[in-house]
C-alpha cells in the first residue's frame, strides 16, 4: 500500500514536471515578442522589460530560474498587470472558482448517481425515461449554452436570480447548476449501466437468497458496487469542471481564476498563462491522486492487485 | 401398456433421416455485423441520431449554396434581421446571412470532430496495438508514458497550443485545433485497443495462427483488429462529439475559429452579444445545432455499444 | 416419507423480444425430508430456472409462472408475497450458487455477509451475530475463522469461498438447501471436499437437498433420487439406483455413456451427445429429444409420449416403452 502510494506520488510529480516543461517550451516558442503589442517603445524601456522578465538570458537559464521559483511557490510577475503578481491573481481568483466548482461537483454527485440508480432499478419504465431524458439533455447541451439559456429565461425574463456578477449565494446558483449538468448527466449514465450490470451479478442473487429486504440489497450490495466506476471518473469530472469554469465565468461575469486565465490569453500575458496553467495542472493532478486513493479505500480488491505489481 | 387405437404400428417404425430433416425448426444462424445492424435499427433513439448525422452531413456540404448568400457577405442595411423568408435563420450584427453561416459552421464543426476522431483512431490503434503485442516491459513503459500524457489536462494543452500557433487576430487554424486535440485524445483509444489485444492475444484463434508461423503484425492486423472493431467503433463515435464540444468551447471563448470563418461554437459566441438586445435567435440557433450534433453522436454511440454487447445477444 | 417440497406441473416462461421462451414446461417431483434429489441435464434444460423459481429469484418480468404449484410444507410458494418470501429465503430454504468467485459481494467483508442473514432471521444483536458467523465458518471448516471473517472475498480461494457460501446458507438450519451446480467451477479435489461437507451438514441438520448438476458422477455419490430434465421437461425420474442400473430413456442412457468411468477400457471412447437441444421459442410438439435420439421413431416427432412406469418410483417418457414399439423392436431383432 505504502509502496504503491509512493509510486503513484512519483508519477504525479513526473506528470507535473512534464506539464511545466511543455508549458515553458510552448510559451517560449510563441512567434514574435510579448511586448510587440505595446506599440513602439524606446529601446531602453524594451531592454529593461526584457531584463525584468529574464527574457535576455538563454532559454536553459530561464527554465532553471523558472523551475527554482516554482519550487518556492513563486509564479512570477504578470506581464500586463503592473500591480498584481501571478500569485496575487491566483489567490484572488481561485477561491471564487473553487467555490463554484465544489458546488457544481456536489450537485452532480448528489443527483447524478441517484438518477442513474433509479433508472436502472426501473429499467424501461417511466423513472428510467425521465432520468435518461435529463441525462441526454445534460450531455448534448454544452454548459455555455445551458448557461446562456438559464440567464435568458430564469434571470432576464423571470427575474428570479441575478443575471451575472458575484457576491451573494444567489449569484452562485445558476452558474453552478449550469456547470453541474454535464458531469451529472455523465455520472447518471455511467451509474445506470454499471448498476444494471451489478444487478445481474451473482452476489445480488446471493444477497436476495439470504432473505434480506430489497432496500438492503439495493443499497448495501448493488449501489455500493455500482458506484465504483462513477468514483473512478471523478478525476475527469474535475478536469471538465475546470474547463467549464472558463466558459461559465465568462458568461456570468464571475471574477474567478477561469476568467483571469481566459483574459490572460486575450492579453497574451505569458507569465500569467504559464502560471495559471501550471496551477490548474497541479490542482488536477492532486485531485487525480486523491480520487485514486479514495477508490483504493472503497474497493478492497485494488490494494492487493496494485501491491502485487 | 395398452395399444391406443389412434396409433398405428407404422408410426413406431424407426424415423428416417428425411423424417428428421422434414420440419427442422431452427432459427437462421445470425451473422455478427448484420445482427448488430438489425439491433441498431430497432433502437429508435440511435436511428434518430444516425438520421440527424446524415442530414447534418449532407446540409454541411450543400447548405451554404441553398439560399444564395455568401457566408462572408456583409450588408449593413440588413443587420440583425430576425428569421424570415429570405434570411431563414436571420442575419447577424454585420448583416451576414445566418443560414449560410450556420451550415458553414456545421461543416467546420463536423470536420473537426471527424478528423480529430480519425487521428485519435490511427494513433490509438497503432500505439495500443504495439503496446499490447510488445513484451511486458515495453508495454509497461508505453502505458506509463500514455498515463502521463493523459493526466496532462487536455483543454489546457489545446488552449496553450492555440495560443502558440495563432497569430494575433487570425485565430487558430483548423489544423492546429485538430493537432492540439489529438495530442492527448488518442490515449483512451490506445488503452482500449491494448486491453483488447492483451485479451485476444491469448485467444485460441491467435494462438492457432501463431503456431502456424504467423508474425505478430499479421496476427494483429488479421485477427485482433477485426475482432476489436466493435468497441473501437463505439469509441470513435463518442470521440467525435467530444472533439466538437472542445472546439465549440474554444471558439466560444474566442480562441478557436475566427470570423469571417465560422464554427458553431464561434457563431454562438458572436450571437451572445445579441442576447440582451432581443436577438436571442443569434445564439440559440447555433446552440441548437451544437446540441443536436452532440445528441446525435452520443445516442448513436450508446446504441452501437448496446447493439455490440454480446450479453444482450439472444 | 414426509414431503418437504412438492412441485406440481410447474411451468415457467420468459417473455423476450423474440417471443415467449418456455423454459420449464410442466414438471412435477417432490423432495422428502433428509432426501437428496438430483436434477440432471445439459445447460439450458431448465434446471436452474426450476431452482430459482423455488426461491422466487427469477427476474419478473421477463420471467413469469405460467402454471403449476410449488408446495413447501404444504403451502404454495408461488402465492407468497415478497415479504413472506424474505422470511423463507435464507431461513427455511437456502441456496448455493455455481460460481463462488462471483457469488460473494466483492466489497463487503465475508463476516458481514454472513451476519446479514443471521440478523435477519435469528434476531440476534450484532455482537452475537458476529460470534455466530465465526461459528458458522468453523462449522464449514474454514481455518482461522476469527481472522477470516474480517477478510474480503478476493482473499479466499475458490473452494474456501464456496465454504463461505455454504456457511451463509446454513445460518438458520434450513429445511431445504438448493445447490445449483455447487462444484462445477471448482478443482476436482476441492469438489469432493465440498460435496463431503454438504453430506456431513445434511446429516447434522436434518435437511433436504436439491442438487442441480450436469455431472452424473456426483449424482451417484450424493443423491437418493434423480430427475432427468431436457428442454424444460422431465424425461425420466427414479431412485438413483434404478436410474443407474436401468436407465430407460435414450437420453439418460446417453448421459450415462458420456461419464468417464474407472473401469472403462482404455480404448473405449467417451460418448458425446451430438446436436443441440431444441429451441424453446418454438418448443417441439413431440419428444424434444427426437432430433438427437438414435432410437427415434416416426411417432416421436409429433406426439409427446406419456409416462411409462417401471416401478413405483421410476418412470420415463418414451415411446420405446409403448406396446407397439416393443413388439416391433423385438420383431426386428
Amino acid at each position: 500500500m505504502k509502496k504503491y502510494l509512493l509510486k503513484r506520488l512519483g508519477m504525479s510529480l513526473v506528470t507535473l514536471w512534464a506539464v511545466v516543461t511543455i508549458t515553458f517550451i510552448l510559451m517560449h516558442s510563441v512567434p514574435g515578442n510579448p511586448f510587440a503589442q505595446e506599440g513602439k517603445m524606446p529601446k531602453a524601456v524594451y531592454d529593461n522589460l526584457q531584463a525584468k522578465y529574464g527574457l535576455d538570458k538563454p532559454y536553459t537559464e530561464q527554465y532553471a530560474i523558472y523551475l527554482k521559483n516554482l519550487l518556492k511557490g513563486d509564479f512570477g510577475d504578470s506581464m500586463k498587470s503592473r500591480v498584481e503578481t501571478v500569485n496575487d491573481m491566483i489567490e484572488r481568483g481561485f477561491p471564487v472558482s473553487a467555490r463554484l466548482g465544489l458546488q457544481a461537483l456536489v450537485i452532480a454527485l448528489c443527483f447524478g448517481p441517484a438518477l442513474g440508480a433509479l433508472a436502472a432499478l426501473y429499467q424501461n419504465k417511466i423513472p428510467d425515461y425521465i432520468s435518461m431524458i435529463i441525462a441526454i439533455i445534460g450531455i448534448s447541451v454544452p454548459s455555455f449554452i445551458m448557461g446562456t439559456i438559464l440567464i435568458q429565461f430564469l434571470a432576464r425574463n423571470v427575474g428570479w436570480l441575478p443575471i451575472a456578477g458575484w457576491g451573494t449565494w444567489q449569484h452562485t446558483l445558476l452558474p453552478s447548476f449550469a456547470m453541474a449538468l454535464m458531469p451529472m448527466a455523465t455520472m447518471a449514465r455511467l451509474m445506470r449501466s454499471s448498476m444494471l450490470e451489478v444487478l445481474g451479478q451473482d452476489y445480488i442473487k446471493t444477497a436476495k437468497s439470504k432473505g434480506i429486504t430489497k432496500p438492503a440489497v439495493i443499497l448495501k450490495h448493488a449501489v455500493r458496487n455500482a458506484i465504483l466506476p462513477v468514483i473512478s471518473i471523478l478525476g475527469t469530472t474535475i478536469s471538465n469542471l475546470i474547463v467549464g469554469s472558463f466558459v461559465i465565468e465568462k458568461i456570468f461575469g464571475i471574477p474567478g481564476l477561469g476568467r483571469f486565465f481566459v483574459q490572460s490569453i486575450y492579453n497574451r500575458d505569458y507569465t500569467l498563462i504559464m502560471g495559471t496553467t501550471i496551477f490548474y495542472a497541479a490542482i488536477l493532478i492532486i485531485m487525480l491522486l486523491l480520487v485514486d486513493i479514495a477508490y483504493m479505500l472503497i474497493d478492497p480488491r485494488i490494494k492487493l492487485t496494485k501491491e502485487g505489481r | 401398456m395398452k395399444a391406443d387405437s389412434q396409433f398405428s404400428k407404422e408410426m413406431f417404425q424407426k424415423a428416417t433421416q428425411e423424417d428428421r430433416n422434414a420440419e427442422k425448426i431452427r432459427r437462421p444462424s445470425i451473422k455478427y455485423w448484420p445482427d448488430v445492424w438489425r439491433r441498431l435499427k430497432q433502437n429508435k433513439l440511435a436511428m434518430t441520431g444516425l438520421i440527424i448525422i446524415v442530414l447534418m452531413g449532407i446540409m454541411s456540404v450543400i447548405g451554404i449554396y441553398i439560399n444564395g448568400f455568401d457566408y462572408r457577405q456583409q450588408d449593413y442595411s440588413l443587420i440583425n434581421i430576425h428569421p424570415n423568408s429570405i434570411h431563414w435563420f436571420g442575419t447577424d450584427d454585420l448583416g451576414r446571412d445566418l443560414f449560410t453561416r450556420t451550415w458553414f459552421g456545421a461543416r467546420y464543426s463536423l470536420l473537426i470532430g471527424i478528423l480529430a476522431a480519425a487521428i485519435d483512431f490511427l494513433i490509438g490503434v497503432l500505439y495500443g496495438g504495439i503496446a499490447g503485442m510488445a513484451t511486458r516491459k515495453v508495454d509497461a513503459i508505453m502505458m506509463r508514458i500514455a498515463e502521463v500524457i493523459y493526466s496532462i489536462p487536455y483543454m489546457l494543452i489545446v488552449i496553450l497550443l492555440s495560443v502558440v500557433f495563432s497569430t494575433q487576430g487570425s485565430g487558430t487554424s483548423l489544423f492546429v485545433l485538430i493537432l492540439a486535440m489529438s495530442l492527448t485524445g488518442w490515449v483512451p483509444m490506445a488503452i482500449l485497443v491494448r486491453g483488447q489485444v492483451l485479451q485476444l492475444k491469448e485467444s485460441e484463434y491467435s494462438l492457432a495462427s501463431e503456431s502456424l508461423g504467423a508474425t505478430k503484425g499479421w496476427i494483429l492486423l488479421k485477427h485482433i483488429i477485426p475482432n476489436t472493431l466493435g468497441p473501437i467503433l463505439v469509441n470513435v463515435t463518442l470521440t467525435i462529439p467530444r472533439a466538437i464540444f472542445a472546439e465549440a468551447t474554444l471558439s466560444f471563448l474566442g480562441l478557436g475559429i475566427q470570423p469571417p470563418k465560422a464554427s458553431l461554437g464561434s457563431l454562438a459566441n458572436e450571437g451572445l452579444a445579441g442576447l440582451p438586445v432581443g436577438n436571442a435567435y443569434q445564439v440559440l440557433i447555433p446552440a441548437l445545432f451544437i446540441s443536436l450534433i452532440m445528441f446525435a453522436f452520443n445516442v448513436l454511440g450508446d446504441g452501437l455499444r448496446d447493439a455490440l454487447d454480446p450479453r444482450l445477444r439472444k | 416419507m414426509e414431503k418437504v417440497l412438492e412441485i406440481k406441473e410447474l411451468a415457467v416462461s420468459f417473455k423476450t423480444f423474440f417471443g415467449e421462451v418456455e423454459a420449464v414446461r410442466g414438471i412435477s417431483f417432490d423432495v422428502g425430508r433428509k432426501e437428496t434429489v438430483a436434477i440432471v441435464g445439459e445447460s439450458g434444460c431448465g434446471k436452474s430456472v426450476t431452482a430459482n423459481s423455488i426461491m422466487q429469484l427469477l427476474p419478473m418480468p421477463p420471467a413469469f409462472y405460467k402454471g403449476g404449484q410449488i408446495l413447501f410444507n404444504g403451502q404454495d410458494i408461488i402465492k407468497k408475497t415478497e415479504k413472506e418470501m424474505q422470511d423463507i429465503r435464507g431461513n427455511k430454504i437456502s441456496m448455493v450458487f455455481q460460481d463462488p468467485m462471483t457469488s460473494l459481494n466483492p466489497t463487503m467483508r465475508v463476516g458481514k455477509q454472513i451476519v446479514e442473514g443471521i440478523i435477519k432471521h435469528q434476531h440476534l444483536n450484532r455482537e452475537e451475530a458476529e460470534k455466530k458467523a465465526i461459528e458458522m465458518l468453523d462449522l464449514v471448516s474454514v481455518p482461522q475463522p476469527e481472522k477470516r471473517v474480517k477478510q474480503f472475498p478476493h482473499e479466499f480461494s475458490g473452494g474456501m469461498r464456496q465454504r463461505v457460501m455454504i456457511a451463509l446458507a446454513m445460518v438458520s438450519n434450513p429445511q431445504l438447501l438448493i445447490a445449483d451446480e455447487p462444484t462445477t467451477a471448482l478443482d476436482v479435489t476441492v469438489q469432493a471436499q465440498i460435496l463431503e461437507l454438504m453430506k456431513e451438514l445434511q446429516d447434522k441438520m436434518d435437511m433436504s437437498i436439491i442438487l442441480i448438476t450436469h455431472d452424473l458422477g456426483i449424482v451417484a455419490d450424493m443423491s437418493d433420487k434423480v430427475v432427468v430434465m431436457y428442454a424444460g421437461q422431465i424425461l425420466e425420474q427414479g431412485l438413483t439406483d434404478e436410474i443407474f442400473a436401468n436407465p430407460s430413456h435414450p437420453y439418460t442412457r446417453k448421459l450415462l455413456a458420456s461419464v468417464p468411468r474407472l473401469d472403462m477400457d482404455r480404448n473405449e471412447s467417451l460418448h458425446s451427445i451430438e446436436g443441440t437441444p431444441p429451441d424453446l421459442y418454438i418448443p417441439p410438439k413431440g419428444c424434444p429429444f427426437y432430433d438427437r435420439c438414435d432410437n427415434a421413431m416416426k411417432i416421436c416427432k409429433d406426439h409427446m409420449p406419456d409416462k411409462s412406469h417401471h416401478s413405483n418410483s421410476h418412470y420415463s417418457h418414451c415411446w420405446l416403452h409403448h406396446e407397439l414399439a416393443k413388439s416391433d423392436t423385438e420383431g426386428s431383432k
